[in-house]
């Protein structure tokens, strides 16, 4: 596999950095690829623009930070409009449906679903979001199995709270299930990769 | 699939290695006020270091933390502090002390945009003169870069081994960048970078000169509380580290600071090369910046420029040698950093007036892209032409 490059993006408190350090533990030490991750964030613990960014390779990454992106999550307008510039032609762009009311044209699959409304009410636990993302991004990329995306989920949140968070991940699964069933097999190799 | 490593294998970051690396080297004691990028490493070993009886103070700020650590390391502990830009400008004096009293510790400076507070969570590599002249008088320097989290555990280990080897205070230069990324790094591989020991007095108490050189320049450390007792000073001192005014002296001394470095700079000083064999032109880089330069290269060999890279890992002593080498091999030399031209000015002197050195040179609390290299290796290529 050439470099396959992942950014979720948002707003400082979203649980991105967590989010991201995850996903990279589940592609890289259970799935056993090349990986890489970083992250970039403002001096504000809330608020403010925070973006980590995962590549994957079957060979050692070179440089660690996205420059074309394959797969791009935002949760809110302003890291949607910052980064879906970068996104490959074929790319997917996930975004959540409340917070980015706006795309910017481009021949990327735009993935819309209700990512924060989904830990809030299905969950009743916003902070969860990120493991929501976590679950939809794994599925999304097809760089991770489940099983990985359990383990890394497990290893990394604290002692108490593997019920709610092993949730949120499924909660992601079926978001991007539901979203993949609907595309109505246009995009089936996504799950095959 | 799973095989015997597999189980050391971990996704590392940087500030984390940093602080792993310190535990292994023999680290017992830290100092520190945390503070963005480095802040990880402070937390880290504050957890690691109670459990190898190691002791870990959070001080008032970054003059008192450098002056905790010149204490425990005359107390016979292997000691270290972390810090990011504002932090390093305070302890900048009692660097100046460590490089005379010639007291080894370990500095880890994250290196954030500057100047001031500037950009708290940003990369930035503006550090690089400070850690050479920061601090007042004629001092010899040794300052690393790491440009990857595994690279940063061997030179955290390393900077700990040149320390206690030569009686120094020795500065890791990391950036942003490299301080908070994570890679796959197996941990059984670096479980067995050897370890360097301070020697020891082995003569009574009475008789060590506590100042006397041996043969490789450095004199043997007596840790206090062994029952040898010695003065230790800031001022110009005699071999009892008393005070002293004697010119002859004052110049043996100041010379023999620079000379125990300089004897091992070819151990001291490391680098990379790739591609550099039939390369027309070379980027210099380090830290972050040489891996943005690695796909730099990649880039610009499909597009038929052979283009090479040196990277610099030993910044202070400044590899010279290794670049006026170099220099005579190759047409053009691309400087790559995130400042406005600090090792730059080390390259030109290197190099010298003939050669032609270009510059890819940010400021702006931004990484430096592959695809900006890229542009200046192509634009130089075709005025070149």
């Amino acid at each position: 596999m050439e470099r396959y490059e992942i950014r979720l993006s948002g707003e400082g408190g979203q649980g991105l950095v967590l989010a991201g350090a995850i996903v990279a533990e589940a592609v890289g030490i259970y799935g056993g690829k090349q990986v890489t991750y970083t992250q970039s964030y403002g001096p504000e613990s809330r608020g403010g623009s925070c973006r980590s960014d995962v590549v994957v390779s079957d060979e050692p990454v070179d440089y660690p930070i996205c420059t074309r992106l394959d797969l791009l999550l935002a949760l809110t307008q302003k890291a949607c409009d910052s980064y879906s510039p970068q996104l490959k032609n074929d790319g997917i762009l996930i975004v959540d449906e409340n917070r980015v009311s706006v795309v910017p044209p481009g021949s990327f699959r735009l993935c819309r679903l209700p990512i924060l409304q989904t830990a809030r009410v299905k969950l009743a636990k916003e902070v969860v979001a990120n493991m929501v993302c976590v679950g939809i991004v794994g599925m999304l990329s097809g760089l991770a199995s489940k099983e990985d995306l359990h383990k890394a989920v497990l290893a990394r949140v604290p002692k108490g709270t593997q019920e709610i968070n092993r949730r949120a991940l499924e909660a992601g699964f079926g978001l991007a299930n539901a979203w993949l069933e609907q595309a109505a097999g246009g995009t089936p190799c996504l799950v095959s990769r | 699939m799973a095989t015997s490593t597999a189980n050391s294998i971990e996704l590392l970051a940087g500030n984390t290695a940093c602080a792993k690396a310190a535990i292994a080297a023999g680290c017992r004691f830290f100092a520190g006020y945390p503070i963005s990028p480095s802040s990880e490493i402070a937390e880290k070993l504050a957890r690691l270091l109670p459990e190898v009886g190691g002791r870990f103070i959070q001080m008032e700020d970054e003059i008192a933390s450098l002056a905790a650590v010149i204490g425990a390391s005359l107390a016979g502990k292997k000691a270290m502090t972390a810090t990011s830009g504002p932090g390093f400008s305070l302890m900048q004096e009692h660097i100046g002390y460590a490089a005379y009293a010639e007291v080894p510790c370990v500095i880890v400076d994250v290196m954030r945009g500057g100047p001031s507070t500037g950009l708290p969570t940003s990369p930035s590599q503006g550090d690089v003169m400070q850690a050479r002249w920061g601090t007042h008088g004629d001092h010899p320097s040794i300052a690393l870069a790491p440009a990857s989290p595994k690279e940063f555990y061997e030179l955290t280990v390393r900077a700990f081994n040149l320390a206690e080897r030569l009686r120094t205070p020795v500065t890791l230069l990391c950036d942003e960048v490299v301080a908070h990324m994570y890679e796959k790094v197996d941990m059984a591989a670096l479980a067995k970078l050897p370890i360097e020991n301070r020697k020891k007095p082995t003569g009574a108490p009475g008789r060590h000169l506590a100042y006397a050189p041996g043969e490789d320049g450095v004199p043997v450390m007596a840790p206090f509380g062994d029952g040898y007792r010695y003065h230790v000073t800031g001022l110009a001192h005699d071999e009892r580290g008393y005070p002293t005014q004697n010119p002859a002296v004052i110049a043996a001394t100041q010379r023999r600071l620079h000379d125990k470095i300089e004897w091992q700079r070819r151990d001291i000083v490391q680098f990379e090369t790739v591609d550099c064999n039939d390369a027309e032109v070379v980027v210099f880089a380090y830290g972050i910046v040489s891996a943005a330069a690695r796909q730099a290269l990649r880039l610009a060999r499909a597009q038929g420029i052979r283009a090479g890279l040196f990277r610099a890992i030993t910044l202070w002593p400044s590899p010279t040698e290794e670049i006026a080498a170099l220099a005579e091999q190759v047409d053009r030399i691309v400087v790559a950093e995130m400042n406005l031209g600090q090792m730059l000015g080390e390259v030109q002197r290197a190099a010298g007036n003939a050669k032609r050195i270009d510059t890819c040179l940010k400021a702006d609390g931004e990484t430096i892209t592959p695809e900006e290299i890229l542009a200046v290796l192509k634009a130089g290529r075709e005025t070149h032409v």
